[in-house]
């Protein structure tokens, strides 16, 4: 029979691989929860105890926290319709006939801002969005906006670089999709009308759809692992207009010691990644 | 017809995006070659007299150079070790039948949505315990993360794209599964084998948390470094943009190696 193999070469071949990754990837989860019912603090390890749930409940009722929390989503929802528009706009701007050469060149320079080292954008935007010396305010004509230091100009900012750097991705996912749609199809449907918005509804989007909820979903994990970026470029601040949730967890677990609280805030974060992901599932996709 | 004029127009868009694109990494190299005083003049020049003192004094002086063989050899050694352990699990994957397949690939490829901040605590304890901090090898496992997922994820693929006739000719023959595995399907599954270790390379390369919290001189990372040039107060623009150089263009070569399938290697855990 195709594919029946032994128990013993199957464990073989996959054995090391889930070996490997239970050891890095769930012994230190089992850790985390052993963490977050201790009384643990860095500066007092001598003071080690346990303390049953009351690390969870100080999470939950903790304002901190589901600021936080919200902040993430709100940066979610406020980044992510501007990548899936501008990156729409982008792909079908792409996938237009013509102009080969020069929509080539489009589409290498597209990889570049989503290959980029995160912290590195972080620290281009240190230098071109400084207030005094950053090129930023020169381009807008010489203003003099305090990009780093005002909490909703540093918000606006973390937008702004999460938005350059992920469009790309966005645009090249939906590009995939258009080259999808078989080419009599559409034309055909350009000869019925000459609306590109009928075309766009009814003809292609069926075909961006999976692409559409691909991203979704991956902007979701990525914005609740946002870390290094923001890190690098306001550390959080000023306050803590910037401090999303995998951000404050680390401030709360190698700036404030707190290690048992912060692994309690870290496991209510991955449960909330968990219920997310199996919303998602749920929603889009059924038929699996 | 209004064909030319839309022309223009398209024309000008696709600049637009190539210049905003670009443009980062424009300002970044220039920043690179100005002297500190330039790099400090308000409004921020343009013309200057390029200099590589930034990339002297920050590869030979301030230890750069050995921040960034250190991110070398994290990033080297953590694809090789993702690929040994992954791809015998791929292979599996692609062509054995089994109990409970469906979920090990879950499990396998859901790893991409945890947080790396939850992983994080737990492993800087039981590193400071094991006396693991600021080892190359700390920071070579925990990188399996995401490494051996993507390896698992890309190579699956391209296994489950060869032909079964090949397998099938190779068992009559009485060659074993690791036979086949290493003589006939690796050597052509070897593209989807160099991609995946492109991503692990440049995912490993690229990390900056784990590497912020797990090391502090011997093993300290290339972006660690970057950061912390950023600490105090007087702002070395020229020095952390060559760094920010360094440690960019090689991540950059390897993403345009790999650009037709970077999308789908970042689509990891969401596509079927």
């Amino acid at each position: 029979m195709r594919g029946q193999v032994s128990r013993k070469t199957i464990f073989a071949f996959v054995g090391p691989a889930v070996i490997g990754l239970a050891a890095v990837g769930i012994a230190p989860l089992i850790y985390a929860v052993w963490t977050s019912l201790h009384f643990y603090n860095l500066t007092k390890l001598k003071k080690v105890k346990f303390i049953g749930f009351e690390n969870y409940s100080t999470v939950l009722t903790d304002e901190v926290f589901w600021q936080a929390m919200g902040r993430t989503f709100f940066l979610l929802v406020t980044a992510l319709p501007l990548q899936i528009i501008l990156g729409m706009s982008i792909a079908l701007v792409l996938h237009q006939p013509g102009l080969t050469l020069i929509k080539t060149l489009c589409r290498l320079s597209l990889v570049l801002p989503m290959a980029t080292t995160y912290a590195v954008v972080g620290l281009l935007g240190q230098v071109m969005f400084n207030q005094k010396f950053g090129v930023m305010n020169q381009l807008l004509g010489g203003a003099d906006i305090n990009w780093i230091g005002d909490p909703e100009n540093a918000f606006a900012m973390i937008v702004f670089w999460d938005v350059w750097q992920w469009t790309p991705f966005v645009a090249l996912v939906l590009l995939a999709g258009l080259t999808m749609v078989p080419g009599e199809v559409e034309e055909a449907a350009r000869l019925e009308t000459k609306s590109k918005w009928t075309v766009l509804r009814y003809v292609q989007m069926p075909f961006l759809l999976p692409g559409l909820v691909a991203v979704l979903i991956l902007r979701t994990a990525d914005t609740l692992k946002l870390f290094d970026m923001v890190f690098t470029l306001t550390r959080g601040g000023p306050g803590s207009s910037t401090e999303f949730i995998s951000l404050m967890i680390q401030r709360v677990g190698f700036r404030g010691f707190d290690q048992g609280l912060a692994s309690a805030q870290a496991i209510i974060l991955l449960i909330i990644t968990i219920i997310l992901a199996q919303i998602y599932i749920r929603v889009f996709y059924k038929e699996v | 017809m209004t064909a030319p004029r839309s022309l223009w127009s398209q024309i000008v868009l696709l600049v637009v995006i190539i210049t905003v694109c670009v443009f980062p990494f424009y300002w970044m190299v220039t920043t690179s070659l100005k002297t500190q005083i330039v790099a400090l003049e308000a409004p921020p020049v343009w013309l200057f007299e390029p200099t590589l003192n930034n990339y002297r004094e920050a590869l030979f002086e301030d230890g750069v150079l050995r921040t960034l063989i250190n991110s070398l050899v994290v990033a080297i050694s953590t694809t090789l070790l993702a690929l040994i352990l992954g791809v015998p699990a791929a292979f599996a994957l692609a062509r054995f039948e089994f109990r409970g397949k469906k979920d090990l690939w879950f499990w396998f490829i859901t790893n991409r949505m945890v947080s790396p901040i939850v992983l994080a605590l737990p492993f800087f304890l039981i590193a400071r315990n094991l006396g693991l901090l600021d080892k190359h090898i700390t920071l070579i496992l925990i990188y399996l993360t995401f490494n051996l997922p993507i390896v698992i994820w890309i190579v699956t693929d391209q296994f489950r794209g060869i032909p079964y006739d090949l397998d099938e000719a190779a068992r009559l023959e009485g060659a074993s599964q690791f036979t086949i595995m290493r003589k006939i399907c690796l050597p052509l599954a070897m593209p989807g084998v160099a991609v995946s270790a492109i991503f692990s390379f440049i995912f490993s390369w690229n990390e900056l948390m784990f590497g912020l919290i797990l090391t502090r001189t011997e093993a300290k990372t290339a972006p660690a470094m970057a950061v912390s040039f950023m600490e105090g107060y007087s702002l070395p623009y020229g020095k952390i943009m060559a760094t920010s150089t360094l440690i960019v263009i090689p991540v950059l070569i390897f993403a345009l190696l790999a650009s037709k399938q970077l999308v789908r290697g970042l689509t990891m855990g969401a596509v079927k």
